[in-house]
């Protein structure tokens, strides 16, 4: 049985924790939508999350589909691992 | 400094069944005080942020079980 | 539309075989302050909301969906590979009978989801309370699982999921002050 190698656990890591802070700040922004300085930041970490998702899926296949990810030859956005398996 | 757990003591009748809680306490997080949040506010790493499940440190509060507390675990 | 992202919103790990925990969590998935029923709830009022807080609403509520598949995932663990004994020995006989280990939406006590656990008044401030309200009861139950749980795996991801509910309460009270103001916005401090 096939299993993801250590590197799946601490990619997918470093784009949890890049992530989180997107999300923080999206809801921060929410409520606070003049905060300059909270919008340069969040711009900052949309960019570097281009930058992990790319090195993430160019070893592991697509994070999203329905067109938001490029796929491989075949098809692999149904390959195992799902979330709730790893 | 606000505290985030007060305690209460509630009353303990002799014929109470069970050995009586002379002490409960319940949570206060620290979002109760804040008001609208201000700029600025202090933030954790990224790394630590995803960890303590907020990006800015006055927000934080763990709860732990009394068997964390009790290995030592941070108070709450 | 939603576009679904094949990643955890925090890396969710479980210690121990332990199906009896499910049972517990299982609150979270299909009970009244439960994570599908926060998702539904804030994105189910977006239509009768001042826009001003319409963004809000659709963030949180796509991020309870983010919760939901935590939960899911340590139920899923916890019981993937349970025989109907352990399922027997840990309170979740009733459940296999009807589901073998197939989740469902139902709380702690089996009974299951149920579209009255939602409230939608169609008054803003009276929603956003109830909004406030749902975000402190999943912040107790929380407290509550912690408190039932021995796994330091799973109390790690569930201080997460609590951490986050003091989060939404705060934006549910900043929205709440965002429609009381008289005029646009002023510096509260
Ligand atoms: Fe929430």
């Amino acid at each position: 049985m096939k299993q993801v190698p250590a590197e799946y656990y601490q990619l997918m890591e470093q784009l949890q924790t890049v992530d989180f802070v997107l999300v923080e700040l999206t809801l921060y922004l929410d409520t606070h939508n003049d905060d300059i300085e909270a919008i340069n930041q969040f711009n900052h970490y949309v960019k570097e999350r281009k930058h992990l998702k790319k090195a993430f899926e160019s070893q592991f296949g697509p994070l999203l589909q329905f067109g938001n990810s490029y796929s491989g030859y075949p098809w692999n956005w149904d390959d195992t691992p799902w979330p709730w398996q790893v | 400094m606000n505290t985030h757990q007060k305690t209460y003591h509630p009353y303990a009748s002799p014929f109470d069944p069970c050995k009586p809680l002379t002490e409960k306490t319940y949570s206060t997080p620290p979002h109760l005080y804040m008001g609208f949040q201000p700029p600025n506010l202090p933030q954790f790493t990224p790394a630590e942020a995803l960890r303590a499940g907020t990006l800015w440190k006055d927000f934080y509060d763990p709860y732990f079980n009394s068997f964390e507390r009790a290995k030592g675990g941070p108070q709450t | 539309m939603w576009i679904y992202e094949k990643k955890l919103q925090y890396p969710v790990r479980v210690s121990t075989c332990n199906p009896t925990l499910a049972k517990y969590l299982i609150e979270q998935y299909g009970g009244a302050d439960g994570e599908l029923a926060a998702a539904l709830r804030y994105l189910n009022q977006r239509y009768t909301i001042p826009d001003k807080v319409i963004g809000l609403l659709t963030d949180i509520g796509t991020e309870e969906f983010a919760h939901l598949e935590m939960i899911a995932t340590m139920v899923y663990k916890l019981t993937k590979d349970a025989t109907p004994e352990q399922m027997k020995a840990a309170g979740l006989g009733d459940h296999y009978a009807n589901h073998d280990g197939a989740l469902f939406y139902q709380n702690a006590a089996g009974v299951p989801w149920t579209a009255s656990y939602i409230a939608a008044k169609g008054d803003p401030i009276a929603d956003l309370y109830e909004d406030i309200a749902a975000e402190e009861k999943a912040r107790a139950t929380y407290q509550w699982l912690i408190n039932l749980s021995d796994d330091p795996d799973i109390n790690d991801s569930l201080r997460f999921l609590r951490e986050r509910e003091i989060i939404h309460a705060q934006r549910f009270r900043e929205a709440v002050e965002i429609l009381k103001e008289e005029r646009d916005r002023q510096t509260i401090f």
